[in-house]
This record gives structure tokens, sequence and C-alpha cells, in this order.
């Protein structure tokens, strides 16, 4: 037997592959690194079972893949597809086709939360459970072991029964859970998949060669009939599944049951669970079984169809009461799924005395962690003589009171066990390195090895938490670890703001990365850390990894430094042979690479080893530094009491009463959360100052204000805040500021890099510099507390069309936990200040969906007035109509509104006509226009008649509001695309903004059809070879969409020429911008060089195309970019996005890279044409 | 008339060669070198310094932003192999072997020890008949003294020299306190040729900008004259042979550099501005030169104008500079 450590896409995927002739996919998490695999193992060459490569497509959705697959399997091919959430949602109608032609497929879903309130990425059956009316067969896995087998089952069972089959396993905690499992091999699938029923899929395809027709309208007189005419294959296929199981079992020694029951053979208490949970629950019931209860579980694996008599024969006769736990949430149902399955099966089939107690409960949405305790729980709520019903457990139920009460210290770990956690920096290489160790241990030892990642939802300075556990017999534990025994911080600033040490074990192990020595580590200990040292007897180990790692080339990566230390520490393997080990997974995993690479990670494996030191341990408490509160600043109470709790990492404590039940939240409150990322921030030179305002306009974090205000008002100011005088000549006599929040700013250094103004003594001093945080934080955080008090500019004084002016507006989008150095915020932070206070703004899911609305905070935030952008996320495909769902809702409110004021004109006199007549085309008239409304609302209270009143509730609405449609690329020119050009073809007055980076930045790099020839992605490794989609051009050919391409770092003027004139423009507007991107692969501090690059080369072309110009007579088209002047190549060369299609495929490199030099050159001559043709159009007759 | 010239150890069909640059980074260009009737080719220059850093950017950024962030664990494929520098600089090696006729030079450039045994075994037995070392330092250090950089240049040359079987020339820069000296050293350590002179990049201040720019300026028949003045100086005390190079451009360029020692004159800057066909031009020239003062061979020629051979020895040293200076007068 081949043992094997990965996590559980790859163990699906790798099935699927050699099982498959046709694989289309869309990437969607928790599923996208199974389609991913497929992709990097067709790119590779490597072939399926029957020495093919499958064709691995990507689509444009997950609509368009499941409509991909089932024309595949029309076609007789063997086709399979990954997805999830709203992906499998999307899939369904094709879902009851594929069944209702009775064809054989698998599609395996790594099974996650659905959108309600919210979005979640996270695990739980709320996806699969709303498929299983679909009449497909699912097939339900438990761990990885189970994934990688069931797969192979699945795909067996299915050529036999003729029912498709969905797969589905637990999203994040079996799909990206990393265990050693026993491969299966090729022999194992030859013997399982038969051929013959190969050769059966492939007669029933269709052909010219025996043509036939699938696909029909039916009537009234024969559809219901026909429908009914597929129960036999129904009622046939659990038969053939468990025979399948059972050859399965012959072939591989692991014997699976459609519902397998385990525990006490005379057990009165019985849990019916499916996924991952089953895995808690079946070590909790040997646990306390071994300590004389007598309990079990029953493991349901086939779900649909579900099999009444089967499902009661496998219940011990003894039950007398049963808890269904489903990780779903039905509301408004009479229970969860399995639940009523469970109640309906007894019902029709238990022959017992009397008929068990049954229960339902939900566990684990979203991943909610699910515990012995809270099994035990259940168990113990089953033993009472009213069981609760309905229950949840694993939250605090305080407002339907439907939770149960569960011990948190209760605990099962064996051990034998080793359970080692790491708080690691996201960019540290700290889950890397824990994934290579568990594949050292694994691979190389008899102990199974089990590893969970636990990751931010922030995308700049993220913690992540894996945890890992070794042992001698398998792991079932399908929890985070509560009771380490080794806890490692690689990051030093977490010990200040989380209690680390509060999981470890009396006698266990603390290794600490940090700065200072064995000797002086002590006295910089937070209170909370020391006294956890000492009460639990801790041994304390100090490394200065990040010295280890910078000083052996591998700068802020301290994988390989702190992988060494854990071995040498942790006691897992003997310290050579782990030594040994480490050299050779290295040399294995960085060869490829370079020997260089190779080298300075050896050469830091020696080094560390000579820096580790453990501490000699004080017996005394003395520190007095105290854990930072997690919100700075005086924060409304539901901000402190509900976002500061998820910020401290207590969120799992907060009860449901805490909770809007709708989903709604204030905004504002990205600023309460002091993240403190940057090592270094940009401190303001005035004298070298040319007051241009382009670090603000870049700042991707708006953390760089501007503002100009009467000097007088420097009274007060704290010592070191620094002013100057106004340059600008409508600012005359004004005092001038660029501020930086220290404890906001990310550290990014783009305000730096574009920073146009140099010392004219020292060419390297510019009018920001970055400085090191810690020693400006004090200082710098009174400064910009005293610059907030400063009033904002006041708005009529600034031209917004110059930037040096216009930067002085208030961002209205601040503070995001988008990547350090983000392309996209800059264009939202641009549109804030514009119109912010007028804005509703409809997102996409993407990148942008996530850092505007990923809990705890938002960056979205309210002016002193109390206006600001009304954001919401539907969907990722559906945004361009909901967007333009709530323009007409806008439109047909102000209808109303104008026909209710002009009925109540005369009452209301001249303030009606103004309103009426209201042009509200620039800032000053909404302003004004704004005005005209309070007075109006102010009128309205007074006048009694019932119109008055229903004018008061759309009053508002008579003030212009701007519509803003945002999101990516992967919505704007792929799954969105249809919506979006309906929406730009209406006519209505919306504005797009697409923030273009070219690739599926949220879910990891794959490509999109913005995607440019010659890029490599995920789904184009070798180099895409078809060009970038011009949606631009698309859109320009409906005449009356205003069109812009901008990218800020090649001409910000025109990028902001294109904001104003987007919105001004009264119909819809598109605007593309160019927005660098990490998943480019480039040097985030100086991005706007390869926007510039982008640009110069004319890889990116500036445009605008304003219908209005078209209305008087001029050429619409105003070509903003100048001829190109740089090689396309010198641009592709600066992004390794680019680079490493060179580094890796050469030839194709070299002939895709002319091919984008054509691409260029044809692009300018059509625009240049376009833009220069005359627009009058003849009579016809020349 | 036999333009046959030994250089290192290697029959050249003619004593032009060219030099390492750009154009030599693909097949069909060291055709049109050999057609154009080139001696030999030194490939364009591995920079070993620039081969670490690629890699180490591309490791870089193919793991920057990975595992933090759950739904990105990762931005890229990753491919199973990485064709670096050295690997397409290998399969250039051998392609070129297999398709031309004239001696095959590899150039390994760098400042520092580091890798430059292992890429020059690697040149070696990917073919190439012989290498040549551009040890392209420009010490900065004020404490690193005038001995120790000297040394760094023969460790360099000792180092390669033990892994590789062939020829190893050295290409130089002209700032030694005493070249003669520096050539002796480097003869006596086992260099097959020496090169000179390197023309070192200088760089350009852009005066809008305030920044430091990159400016290649490319050679005129100018620049000759130093290294001529090398090379005649060298030939025949070393037992290395002598290239020139720097200043090549016409076929009197190349008659004055063979005549003062040289077993190959390398052109790069007249061939970046003329084009490769150009070594046909200097190879004219050189013909009609030889033809018109009844040369049959560039061996009879060679060194024929050196110090040790010209009528007067004295031309090359400091007496004929004050000479020249003493009778210098200004034409207006």
């Amino acid at each position: 037997m081949k043992y094997i450590t990965l996590d559980g896409n790859e163990a699906v995927a790798r099935i699927a592959y050699k099982l498959s002739e046709v694989i289309a996919i869309y990437p969607i998490t928790p599923s996208s690194p199974m389609g991913e695999w497929a992709d990097e193992w067709a790119s590779l060459g490597q072939p399926n079972l029957w020495g093919i490569v499958p064709q691995v497509v990507e689509m444009q959705s997950e609509g368009g893949a499941a409509g991909a697959i089932h024309g595949a399997l029309q076609a007789g091919a063997l086709a399979t597809t990954f997805t999830a959430s709203q992906g499998l949602l999307l899939m369904i109608p094709n879902m009851y086709k594929i069944a209702g032609e009775l064809t054989p497929t698998v599609f395996h879903i790594a099974a996650r939360a659905i959108a309600a309130q919210a979005l979640s990425i996270f695990g739980d059956h709320q996806d699969v459970m709303a498929v299983r009316q679909t009449g497909w067969a699912m097939l339900a896995s438990n761990s990885v072991q189970e994934a990688h087998d069931m797969a192979l089952i699945a795909h067996a069972a299915t050529l036999k029964a003729r029912l498709p089959f969905l797969h589905f396993f637990d999203g994040f905690r079996t799909s990206h859970e990393v265990q050693k499992i026993a491969l299966i091999e090729d022999d194992v699938l030859r013997a399982m998949i038969d051929d013959t029923l190969i050769a059966a899929h492939r007669a029933r395809a269709l052909s010219p060669d025996h043509p036939v027709l699938r696909g029909t309208a039916q009537n009234p007189d024969t559809y219901f009939q026909a429908r009914e005419a597929v129960n036999p294959f129904y009622a046939a296929c659990p038969q053939i599944v468990q025979a399948t199981m059972d050859q399965f079992a012959a072939l591989t020694g692991r014997q699976y049951k459609l519902y397998e029951y385990h525990g006490a053979p005379d057990a009165e208490r019985v849990i019916v669970i499916m996924g991952s949970g089953a895995e808690t629950v079946h070590e909790t019931v040997d646990y306390l079984n071994a300590r004389g209860e007598k309990l079990g579980v029953l493991k349901v694996r086939l779900y649909r169809p579900f099999v009444p008599a089967l499902f009661t024969a496998a219940l011990p006769k003894s039950v007398r009461a049963i808890a269904v736990l489903d990780r779903t949430k039905e509301p408004g149902a009479a229970g969860e799924p399995l639940y009523l399955d469970v109640v309906n099966a007894l019902y029709e089939t238990w022959e017992g005395a009397a008929l068990p107690r049954v229960v339902g409960g939900r566990y684990g949405l979203s991943s909610k962690e699910f515990t012995p305790a809270m099994v035990k729980a259940v168990y113990e709520n089953l033993a009472q003589a009213q069981p609760k019903n309905h229950f949840t457990v694993g939250i605090l139920d305080d407002v339907s009171h439907t939770s149960l009460a569960f011990d948190p210290d209760f605990s099962i770990e064996p051990e034998t066990t080793v359970r080692a956690v790491f708080y690691g920096l996201g960019a540290d290489g700290t889950v890397g390195a824990n994934k290579n160790s568990i594949k050292i241990i694994g691979e190389n030892t008899d102990n199974y090895a089990q590893g969970y990642f636990v990751y931010d939802s922030k995308k700049s300075g993220s913690m992540t938490i894996s945890h890992l556990r070794f042992g001698k017999s398998p792991i079932r534990s399908t929890y985070l670890i509560t009771k380490a025994n080794f806890v490692a911080c690689h990051q030093p600033n977490f010990l200040e703001r989380y209690d680390v040490l509060r999981d470890a074990v009396e006698g266990g192990t603390f290794l600490l990365n940090t700065p200072y020595s064995a000797d002086e580590i002590w006295d910089r200990l937070p209170r909370r850390v020391q006294e956890q040292i000492i009460a639990k007897h801790l041994k304390f180990y100090v490394i200065d990894a990040y010295k280890v790692a910078a000083e052996n080339g591998m700068k802020g990566r301290i994988n390989t430094v702190m992988q060494v230390c854990f071995f040498a520490v942790a006691n897992v393997l003997p310290r050579e042979e782990a030594i040994a080990q480490i050299k050779r997974a290295i040399e294995k995993t960085y060869g490829k690479k370079g020997e260089e690479i190779v080298q300075m990670n050896l050469r830091a494996v020696d080094d560390t080893l000579e820096r580790l030191h453990e501490v000699r341990v004080p017996e005394r408490v003395t520190s007095t530094i105290e854990l930072l509160p997690p919100l700075a600043g005086n924060p409304p109470e539901f901000v402190r009491n509900v976002l500061g709790e998820m910020i401290a990492r207590r969120g799992d404590l907060l009860p449901v009463s805490a909770f809007p039940p709708d989903g709604t939240y204030p905004t504002g409150t990205a600023k309460y959360e002091k993240r403190n990322l940057a090592l270094e921030i940009p401190v303001w030179e005035p004298d070298i100052c040319i007051q241009c305002g382009k670090c603000a306009m870049v700042c991707p974090h708006a953390v760089i204000r501007i503002k100009a205000y009467r000097p007088e008002l420097l009274a007060g100011a704290p010592p070191t805040f620094k002013a100057t005088d106004a340059k600008d000549a409508d600012w005359r006599g004004m005092k001038y500021t660029i501020q930086v929040s220290p404890e906001d700013c990310t550290g990014c250094g783009i305000c730096v890099d574009v920073c146009p103004a140099k010392s004219k003594s020292a060419a390297n001093l510019r009018a920001l510099n970055m400085r090191p945080q810690p020693s400006l934080r004090e200082s710098e955080r009174a400064n910009w507390e005293f610059f907030l008090s400063l009033p904002e500019v006041d708005r009529s004084l600034i031209k917004p069309t110059i930037i040096r002016q216009q930067q002085a507006q208030q961002p209205l989008f601040e503070f995001s936990g988008a990547c350090s150095g983000c392309g996209e915020t800059p264009y939202i932070k641009l549109a804030t200040q514009l119109f912010g206070d007028r804005m509703i703004v409809a997102n996409a899911t993407g990148c942008s969906s996530i850092y505007g609305g990923n809990m705890p905070t938002t960056p979205w935030s309210v002016n002193a007035q109390g206006y600001g952008p009304a954001w919401s996320n539907s969907l990722f495909e559906d945004n361009a109509e909901f967007g333009f769902g709530i323009r007409v809702a806008l439109d047909q409110h102000a209808a109303y509104a104008r026909q209710l004021l002009r009925q109540l004109a005369g009452e209301l006199g001249d303030l009606a006509t103004a309103i009426l007549e209201a042009d509200q085309r620039d800032e000053a008239g909404i302003y004004a226009q704004r005005e005209r409304v309070a007075a109006l609302k102010a009128r309205l209270q007074t006048l009694a008649h019932p119109e008055a009143q229903r004018l008061l509730a759309v009053a508002d609405y008579l003030v212009k509001k701007t519509v803003w449609l945002i999101g990516g690329d992967g919505w704007a020119y792929d799954i969105g695309f249809g919506g979006l050009d309906h929406v730009l073809s209406s006519g209505r007055n919306v504005k797009v903004l697409v923030l273009d980076t070219e690739v599926y930045s949220n879910t990891g790099g794959q490509a999109s059809k913005a995607t440019p020839r010659g890029a490599v992605a995920k789904f184009a490794a070798g180099g895409k070879p078809a060009a970038k989609k011009d949606l631009g051009l698309i859109a320009m050919s409906y005449g009356n969409v205003y069109v812009a391409r901008v990218a800020m770092g090649g001409r910000d003027e025109q990028t902001l020429r294109a904001f104003i004139e987007a919105e001004a423009y009264d119909g819809p507007a598109l605007i593309i911008a160019y927005s660098h991107c990490i998943a480019h692969g480039i040097n985030m501090m100086t991005a706007m060089h390869n926007q510039k690059a982008a640009v110069e080369s004319g890889q990116w072309l500036l445009y605008r195309y304003n219908p209005d110009r078209a209305a008087r007579g001029e050429n619409p088209l105003q070509l903003d970019s100048r001829p190109p002047k740089l090689p396309v190549k010198t641009y592709l060369q600066m992004e390794n996005r680019f680079k490493m299609l060179e580094l890796s495929k050469p030839e194709v490199a070299q002939a895709l890279f002319e091919e984008a030099q054509r691409d260029v050159n044809m692009r300018y001559a059509l625009y240049e044409y376009l833009a220069s043709r005359p627009v009058t159009i003849g009579s016809g007759a020349h | 008339m036999n333009l046959e010239s030994l250089y290192m150890g290697l029959k050249l069909r003619s004593p032009l060669v060219a030099s390492a640059s750009p154009l030599s980074d693909n097949l069909d260009n060291i055709k049109r070198m050999e057609d154009a009737g080139a001696g030999a080719v030194v490939l364009y220059s591995l920079f070993e310094e620039q081969i670490r850093r690629e890699r180490e950017a591309l490791y870089y950024y193919l793991l920057h932003g990975t595992e933090s962030y759950a739904e990105a664990l990762t931005y890229f494929p990753e491919p199973v192999t990485y064709h670096a520098s050295p690997d397409q600089y290998l399969e250039l090696i051998r392609k070129a072997r297999e398709s031309v006729s004239m001696p095959i030079i590899a150039s390994l450039n760098g400042a520092t020890l580091g890798g430059w045994t292992r890429f020059a075994r690697n040149m070696a037995q990917a073919g190439a008949h012989a290498l040549e070392l551009n040890v392209y330092f420009i010490p900065t250090d004020p404490y690193l003294s005038s001995a120790e950089v000297e040394q760094t240049y023969l460790d360099i040359l000792a180092a390669v020299k033990s892994v590789v079987d062939v020829p190893v020339a050295m290409k130089l820069s002209p700032y030694f306190t005493n070249m003669a000296y520096m050539a002796r050293r480097l003869d006596e350590t086992g260099a097959d040729a020496l090169v000179l002179f390197n023309r070192f990049y200088q760089p350009d201040i852009n005066t809008e900008t305030l920044e430091v720019t990159p400016n290649i300026v490319l050679s005129t028949s100018a620049d000759l004259r130093l290294p001529l003045t090398w090379i005649g100086i060298l030939y025949g005390r070393v037992r290395a042979s002598l290239a020139l190079t720097s200043g090549v451009h016409t076929g009197e360029d190349a008659v004055k550099a063979i005549l003062a020692g040289a077993s190959a004159v390398c052109m790069t800057s007249a061939l970046l501005r003329h084009g490769i066909e150009h070594i046909r031009t200097v190879e004219d020239g050189l013909r009609a030169w030889m033809t018109q003062h009844e040369y049959e061979s560039v061996q009879q020629m060679r060194g024929a104008v050196s110090q040790i051979h010209a009528e007067d020895p004295s031309a090359f040293e400091r007496v004929q500079y004050m000479r020249a200076i003493s009778e210098y007068k200004p034409t207006v």
C-alpha cells in the first residue's frame, strides 16, 4: 500500500482526472484547486486511465461548465466538473436535464455555505441540499481518505446505475485538510471501471451515424408518465452503490456501507450525520463508550436515493433516541432535510415495538467548529426525558433558544497525539512550511498526520493559524486544536494582540520568532504571555528568524527557519533525521527553481540550529504590558460589542441576538481597527513637496490625506504636526498639510514611488520618504487625530478636475483589507471622493466585495454630514442586473416624488417649481437641491394629507443619486458579461467600474477573457493563446454608452477626467480601469511604473468615448494614448505572469510576445482610425 | 591569401570575431555571422548575478501573497521546469555547434567567484570551444586594495581553469595599476588569451528626472588606440593569445590590430551599428590592404608593428607621449 500526504481536493482530483475525458470547470472556493490540479496535470501531458490527456476547459460560469458537461456527456464522453455553493446552484437547470436523460457523470463538490444574509466561503451542506431534488445520486465523504475512495466509487457506480452522482465532502475541513492517506493505484481503478459500461455510454451518444432525438418537449398527455419511467433506475441504484463499495473493499480492504453504523451494538442513543462531522462523532463515541456509555453513530453515505429500509436496518435494534444532525439551514421547513428523511424512514419502516424518539439539530454552518464537547452535548440532550428538538449546537441562540449548552473544556485528544499550533503572518511561508512538515512526517514515518489551516479574510497583513496533529493512530479530529503541546508564534507582534498561549497545555513548548535574544526577551513579553509560560511550565525557545532568513537571501520568508526550529524542539522525529529530511525536501521542492534557491535554504537550515536558544524562564511575572484593545477610538456600542469581539477572535462566542437578522451593518467601521501593519510609513517633507496630490490619489488605503485650512486652526496642533503655506493660487493664505494615518498605513510605498518632487540637493530624498513606523507611531497618531479635527476643505473651493485640488476631497472608502499596494482600491476611493455622498454601489463578488464587505469592518464610510455610499453585494453573476434594478427603482421613486410634488405644487409654491426644475448636473446644483429637499421635508411634516406623507417617504430621491456597478474582469468579461451587455444597452443611467486585473484575483489567478495574450495564469499555464477581449469596443458599438479606458499610473489626469465625464453623462457609462495586482507577480511598490509601461507600450490603450461629443458633431472617441513608444516585450518582461513563460516555454513566449506586439500595432491603428474619422454621415449620394 | 589565425589554440578562418553582444542571442544571427565571414563568435554574456537574481525573483514572485488568504492560496500554476537563463544559453551553444563550423566561444560575465565554476563547466559540457570570462568588476570599496582586486581576477581564472579543459580567455578592463604585471600574472595562472579591453558601461544622468540612467555608448575607431597600445606592448611577452576589442570598425582598424599583435579582432559596436554583414566589409578592407601591401597571410602580419618589432619601440612609451604633446599645436 502506498501512502501519500495530500488534501481532500487533490485526493479527489487525482481520481476524477484519471477517470475523465472532458473536464469543464469554473473557479469557485473551496473547489477551485480540483480544477487547477486537473489543468496542471493536463498541461504536463499526464494521461488519464486510458492513456490520453483529458480536455480541461475553463468556462465563463458554472452554468457554462454544466452546459459543456451536459454536451460532452451527450456526445458520449466521460465528463466531470468540480464546484461549490453558488456555482452548484447555477448548475441546477442542467442537473435536471442530465438526470432526466439518465446520464452517468460525477460532479465533485467541496460543500459550502450559500449566500443569504451574507456570503460565506466556508463549509456546510447548504449547497448540496439545494440540489437534492434534481434526481442525482448523492454520496458523502467524511475525510480525505474517504473523499479519495468515494470519488472512485461514484465514478464506477454512475456507469452502472446510469444516474449522475454528486460526490460531496466538506469545504475546507475536508477539501483543504492535509492528511496521510492510502493511495488508490491504477490497477484498482482499472478493476473498478467496467469498459463495457463505457461502451454502453458511448453507444447512447448523439451521433449522425446512429441518429436519435433527445431533449424533446412533451405535453400534458405524456410528460407525467415519461417522468415516472426513470423509477427503476432509482430503485436499482442503492444496490449498485453497495456492490461497488463491496468490490472496492475486496480490492483495497476499505469497506464502506450506504448507512454505516459505528458504536455500541446495544446503543440506545444514536447520532445520524453526514460529512466530516461524522469523524468527530465517531471519535467521541469511542471515547465515551470506553468510559461506560452505550452510544452509536450512523453515517449516511448515500443520501440520494435515500432507502428507508436500508437506513432503518442499519440502526441497532436497541436504539431509543436518535439525533439527526444537519449541516444546513432550511428556514421555515418542518425540519432540516436529513432529519425529515430519517423521520420518514422510521415511520415507514421501523418494525420494533416503539418508534425511537427522533430529534433534529443544526451544527457547523459556515465551518463553525463541531467538537467532541458538542457531540457530548447532543448525546446528553438525547438522554433527557424531553430532549430539545430542532436544536442548534455550537452557538449561543438567545433569540429562539434553540442551542444546546456544551462544556468548552471537554476534550478527548489522546496524549499520544502531538498537537502543534503555529501563528504565522500570511506572507512568511508558515503554511507552506507546515504542509511540508506534514509530508515529511507522513511519508517518512509510520505516523498519521493531519494539517488544517485557518486563514484571514484580510488580504494584507493577514494571520494564518496552522493546526497540525501527528500520531500512531488514524486522526479523526475534524476540529481545531485547543490543547496544544506545541505553540509557535512566527510573528512577534501577534503577542500583543492575541492570547496565543491560550491553547497551550501544561508542560508544552512555546517557540517564538523575535528579534530579542534569549536574555532580552522576557522583559518584552506581555503580562498574559509571562503568566501562561510560568503557570503552564512551558519550555520556551526563541530565534530571530527574520535575521537568519535575511542573511540567507530570503527576506521575510521564514518558512525554512521556523520549520527547522519546530523539528528541533518538538521531538516528533529524531533531530538529525528530521534535519536530513528537511534538506531532502528542500532539494525536491526548490530544485526546479534553481540551485541558488536550494542553496540558500540549505544554508538557512544550518544557520538556524546555531541560533535557536532556550529561554530560562524566571519564576515571577514582571511585565506590565497588556494586550492591545481590538478597537481604537471611541466606537459606537454595536461596533465595540460585536465587531470588536470579531476582531479579537472571539466572534464564536457572540450570541444570536448580537446580529442584525437581515445582514445590515453600519459603514465607516474600518477606522476603528488600527492594524499597525506597516514596518515603515511615509513621512512628509513640506519643503520639498510641490502639493501635486499624486500621493493621496494612488494611496490604496486612503491613509494619505490632504487638507487646506485657515492658519488660525493650527493653534493647539501637536508639536510635530507639519504644515506649510498652500501653493495653489485658489487657496492663497491657507495652510496646507499632507498627513499619514500611521496605524492604518500598510507600508506599500506606492506614494513614495510616484512622488515627483525631489530634494534639490539630494535626489534620493523626496517629498515623501519611508521611515520606520514604531518610533513614529505615537506622534503621528496624535497628528492624525489633530488632522481629522480640522474641517474638510469646502467642496465649493475645490476644482474637481485638477488633481492637486481634487485630492483634498474626503475619501469615503478607507483602510480596506485589500492587499498592500492594491491597484483596484485607488479607483474606488476616487469615485467616493467625487460622488460618494450620493452613491449607491452594487458590487460584484470578488476581491472588491471581500475587502469592501468582509466582516468585521468595512472601508465604505460616511462624511461628517452622515452621507456616504450605500453598498451591497448580490452575487457574482448578476451584478449588472442588480445595480440596474437599483437604478430603475431610484428612477421610479424620483418619478413618483415628482408626480406628488406636482400634485402638491399649489401648496408648496415656488419650492416645488424650484425642485422640479433644478439643474443637478454639477455638485453645486446637487447641494442646492439637497437644501431645497430638506426645506420640502420640513414643510411636508406640517401638511396633513396623505400625498404629503407619501412624498415625505420618497422626497430624498428628488436629489440626484448615482448608481455604481463595481466588479472585476471575471464579472464583467466572463460570468456577468451577458447581464452587463444588456444593462449597457438599456440606456439607463448606471456607471460601471470594471477593476480589470486581467485575471480572477480573488480565487487565485485563473485566466479570464481579460487575460492578455501570453500571460501565464491558471488554465493558461502555457501562456494565454488568445488576445484580451476588447470590452470597450463592444460597449462603444451601442453608440450611446460612455466608455473610458484608464490607468491611473499611465495618466492620472485622464483617469480623473474619465470619472467626472462618466458620472456627468446622462446614460450608461463604462470605465475599464487597469488594476495592477499581486497576481501579476510584480513589485507592488513600483506597480504604477508597470501601469505606465503598459500604457507607453500600447498594451493598455487610454481613450474616452463620449456620446455627448457625437451629439455636438464631434468624433465621440478621444484617443488619450500617444503612439506606442516602448516595445511590448519590455513591458511584459516587467511582470512575472509573462516572464515565467519565457522561463518555462521560451519558444512559446517568443511567438506569443511577437503576436502581442502585432495586437498592439493593429489596435492602435484601429483606434487611431476610429478617433480620426469624420463623424458626419453623408446622404449616401456622393 | 590566407586569413587563418590561431587564437588560443583554435584555428580561425579569419581573425575577425563577432564579439559578445545581444546579436548572438539567436541561432539565425550566428549563422549570418559565419556567412559574413566571422572567424568565431563570442556568444552574448551570461551574467552570473543576473541568473541568481532572476531565480530569486521568480521564486519570490511565485510565492508572493500565497498561503495567506483562503480563496487564493496560490496565484500561478506551477510548471515543472524553468529554463532559467543558463538552460537557454546552453541550448544555444548546443544548437550553434550543430549549425555552424566556426568556433563558439561562450562568455560569462560576473564579479565574484559565485557560480562561475558551475556555469563554466556547463558551458564546456554543452560544447563551447572556449570560454571568455568577462570579469566586470568596479571596485567601490575604499578599503579594498589593488592587490586584492587583482587576486580576485586570478582566483576566478584559476577556479574556472580547474574545472574545464577548453581554452579560457580573460576579458579585461584597462584599469590596472600595471597592466603588464597583471597580464603576466594571468598568463602564469593559465589564461589562454587576453581580450583587451572591456568598455565599462558608464551611467548618465537625466537632467529632467534627476535619475541615473543606463546608457550604452557604442565605440568608434578612436577607441582603438588604447587596446592597440597594450596589444602592441604585450605581444611576444605573454604566452596567451591576444584579442583586440573596442574600436574596430573598418578594415584599416583590423589591419592595425593585427599589426600590433592581435590573433583575434573582435567587433561589437560596428555590427550593432552597421549590421552583421559588416564583417564582410571589414574583411574586404583587410584583404584589400593585404593585397596592396603584398601580404600573403595574417600570420605574416601579426605583431609586425608591436613594441618588440617596431622600428621605434619607444613609440609605445612615455617618451613618445612627451614628443606628441610638445609637438601638438592648435590649428586655430
